[in-house]
């Protein structure tokens, strides 16, 4: 069904150039280009969704912090600056070693393209380990909001209520950037799997670019969570 | 837009039973339908799940109309009314207004309008369908084990603190087929963008495509924002987090800021589909240009803006600041100019043209009476002062209801109507789909226009029993419901039996333009034998001699 459709279409005016037609080409487009194109497009409309996504959330955290401003600030002192800003240049660093994947296979050095993925997906995991230590420290201090919810800090205990407000915003915020590396990494071991088999090249890499800007956005969200949520009491301190 | 000269030397004819090879026939079986990537199937499995989701949620809707046909409360307890129109809100909101026409037609049409072979992302498309199943699946196993209570609104803290009924499956379903109107909407920007056959510059676009692309903005810019929204009331239930929770300083009134960002552009979602269908039919039935192409165009961009910046509107008793709530107002009537624009265009192009009222322009002009009421009431409600009085009350049941189910409904079955020659390569009985027609109007009315006039007494909505004085206005609302229901069941029956029994329609019956009815009917899975190229715009039905072009001039229905 799908190869008579191409067959036809080799005919067309755009047979020009299907001689020989590259195995990743899908049989709804003309070109390797128009294809890339489409799915570059296509990623940069995720993206858009992603933003408001976050969004939501973010303008959730601007009310609430305006509100209950000296408890953000109060509540800001019990994250782990030092574990945060270890994630965020490890989160940098993935960002780095990512491109490098995708400059790897315009170059058409497959083992380097294999390499740089595989340490992509180590950052990303480490990114991983240390957020859930820092998850299980605030567990083990009662500072996950609900029925559980009890601080040992009196500074905290005066605003208990406002405080989980910060405490909930902190998890769920985190939490999804968090699945959002998940996804990543699992994008990143099949693409690695597929680069062993030589399935991508100077000619093709598509799928490359595409995780590489989903993987560079959830960097960038990481880049406004630290700040927002570590660093808005350190003057205050 | 020329068909090559292979369309031709095999055409189809029934005496021998020959079928050309088209999307139906290309392959058999269960399988070859669930897994397909054809965008054509997936709009028939979009029209049938779609379609079974519409029978649900008027079957609440029938509950609803058989309860208030008497003012005690006698057929149903308190509690189960709530249920039942929340369900019915639900099931249509999500379910059936807002995947309706992009889904169904515009999965069909978007690609063979343009002049493509298939959406960017077949794969993306087919698993939008199966989210789309998934999510109902949750939604259904909450109906099952007793429903929710909340609206379809999910206002907290209610629903967050208060409610016993599975609000947290709802939502998640809800949540999941947010996906698959997302991915709808970004396979349509993109194919829009990226797939257009050579000469199909961007003003020679058929209108119904401006209008999905300016749908899918909204799709893309406002979707996420309620994914979110319903996940924090999932968490909030399940984990105890407190975003929205009054007891720990959350504030309710945030999460109807976030919930109407995305339900008030919804609206647009629902509408402006139905408007690029209403455009298609406007023209071809008047055999004229859309007059003002242009301005029409622009209007579904100028609706899809102006959509985000009114959501204060459904919250002019809440609390908000009065500041807020006038620039809310102003806004909102600011929409009523895009919207007036097309309903004048409209007009315009019937103004000496050549006027035939065949079934889908019946369902056309119904849109635009229909629409034009649910318009003006709508700057009604915009007013603040107005708004206060008429808030929660039938009135502003039935705006909407004139909106988004007068305005989708009869787009969408107009849409059927006029493309299921193309979908099926058949033609439905005339007499009995203009009996549907005007039932569907009439009923609609009878339905409705009852309910303006007891919200406008005081009658509040959501209630299962009332004071006596307002019975007249609900039995007329609820025999106008039956009407509507004969309206609905009859296309279902006679689309059923065209399938098998319908004459055969040539590959444009209408005599219309546009690409898609430059390809046979049912359309081959490749969409064109030849990729077309354009050489003029969308409508020229006065420069080109229409009906030497069309293969069966003698195939007019009715």
């Amino acid at each position: 069904m799908a190869s008579t459709a191409f067959d036809t279409h080799l005919e067309g005016p755009h047979g020009a150039h299907g001689g020989h037609h590259h195995p990743s080409l899908q049989h709804q487009f003309d070109s390797l280009e128009q294809q890339k194109e489409s799915s570059t497009l296509g990623m940069w409309m995720f993206l858009v969704t992603e933003i408001m996504f976050f969004g939501a959330l973010f303008t959730a955290y601007v009310i609430y912090r305006s509100l209950f401003h000296g408890v953000f600030a109060t509540a800001s002192h019990h994250l782990d600056v030092t574990l945060g800003a270890i994630n965020t240049a490890v989160l940098i660093g993935s960002s780095l070693t990512m491109a490098l994947s995708i400059r790897a296979a315009q170059l058409n050095r497959r083992k380097t393209i294999v390499l740089f993925l595989l340490l992509t997906i180590l950052l990303g995991g480490t990114f991983l380990g240390i957020k859930s230590v820092e998850y299980g420290h605030k567990f083990h201090d009662h500072l996950v909001p609900g029925p559980h919810f009890a601080p040992e800090d009196p500074a905290i205990q005066a605003v208990a209520d406002k405080a989980q407000v910060f405490f909930s915003l902190y998890f769920i915020m985190t939490g999804i950037h968090a699945l959002h590396m998940i996804i990543g990494i699992g994008l990143l071991t099949w693409l690695a799997i597929a680069s062993w088999r030589g399935r991508f090249d100077s000619t093709y890499y598509t799928p490359l670019e595409c995780t590489g800007l989903y993987w560079h956005f959830v960097d960038i969200v990481w880049i406004f969570l630290f700040p927002l949520l570590y660093l808005i009491g350190a003057h205050a301190r | 837009m020329n068909t090559s000269a292979t369309a031709e030397s095999i055409v189809a004819s029934p005496e021998t039973g020959f079928e050309r090879p088209n999307y139906l026939n290309a392959e058999y079986g269960l399988r070859s339908w669930l897994l397909t990537r054809d965008h054509k199937r997936i709009a028939i499995l979009y029209l049938i799940s779609v379609s079974a989701f519409f029978a649900l949620g008027g079957l609440f809707a029938m509950l609803i109309r058989l309860e208030l046909l008497t003012p005690e409360g006698d057929l149903m307890q308190p509690d189960t009314y709530n249920r039942v129109f929340t369900m019915h809100g639900v099931i249509m909101v999500f379910f059936f207004l807002i995947p309706a026409i992009p889904a169904v037609l515009g999965n069909f049409l978007v690609p063979i309008m343009i002049g493509a072979r298939d959406l960017a992302f077949p794969r993306l498309n087919l698993a939008s369908w199966y989210i789309y199943t998934l999510g109902g699946l949750f939604v259904l196993w909450a109906m099952v084990n007793g429903g929710v209570d909340t609206g379809w609104t999910f206002y907290t803290p209610y629903s967050t603190s208060f409610s016993n009924t599975h609000v947290v499956a709802t939502a998640l379903g809800v949540f999941i087929t947010g996906f698959s109107t997302i991915f709808t909407g970004l396979n349509f920007v993109v194919t829009i963008h990226r797939m257009r056959a050579p000469g199909m510059t961007w003003f020679r676009l058929p209108l119904f495509i401006w209008s999905h692309y300016a749908t899918s903005l909204i799709i893309l810019l406002g979707t996420p924002v309620i994914a979110i929204t319903l996940l924090l009331v999932a968490a909030e239930r399940v984990l105890h987090l407190g975003i929205f929770d009054p007891r720990l300083g959350g504030d309710p009134v945030l999460f109807q800021h976030l919930f109407w960002f995305y339900s008030h552009p919804a609206v647009y979602i629902m509408i402006l589909p139905s408007m690029g269908v209403i455009s298609e039919l406007v023209a071809a039935f008047s055999r004229k240009r859309v007059f003002g192409y242009k301005v029409v165009a622009f209007a579904s961009i100028a609706i899809a803006v102006l959509g985000f910046l009114v959501w204060g509107h459904h919250m002019f008793v809440t609390g908000q600041s009065i500041y807020a709530a006038t620039v809310f107002s102003v806004i909102s009537m600011l929409v009523a100019i895009p919207s007036a624009v097309k309903v004048f265009n409209w007009t315009a192009t019937l103004y000496e043209g050549s006027v035939s009222l065949q079934t889908p322009m019946l369902y056309a002009l119904g849109f635009i009476g229909l629409f034009t009421l649910g318009g003006l009431t709508g700057t009604m409600v915009a007013t603040l002062g107005i708004d206060v009085h008429l808030h929660d009350t039938y009135f502003i049941v039935a705006h909407f209801h004139y909106v988004m189910v007068g305005g989708t409904i009869m787009g969408y079955l107009g849409g059927l109507h006029y493309w299921w020659p193309k979908m099926t390569g058949r033609l439905y009985p005339a007499f009995l789909s203009r009996l549907s027609a005007l039932l569907v109007f009439v009923g609609f009315n009878l339905t409705f226009f009852p309910q303006f006039i007891l919200g406008y007494l005081g009658m509040p909505r959501r209630y299962w029993s009332y004071p006596e004085e307002f019975q007249v206005f609900n039995v007329l609302s609820s025999a106008g419901a039956s009407v509507l229901g004969v309206g609905f069941i009859l296309p279902l029956c006679y689309f059923i039996w065209s399938m098998r029994y319908g004459k055969r329609s040539g590959d444009n019956p209408w005599g219309a333009v546009g690409l898609e009815w430059d390809t046979p009917s049912p359309p081959p899975t490749e969409n064109f034998y030849t990729v077309p190229v354009v050489t003029h715009g969308p409508y020229e039905y006065n420069t080109q001699e229409v009906h030497a072009r069309t293969s069966h001039p003698e195939a007019r229905v009715g």
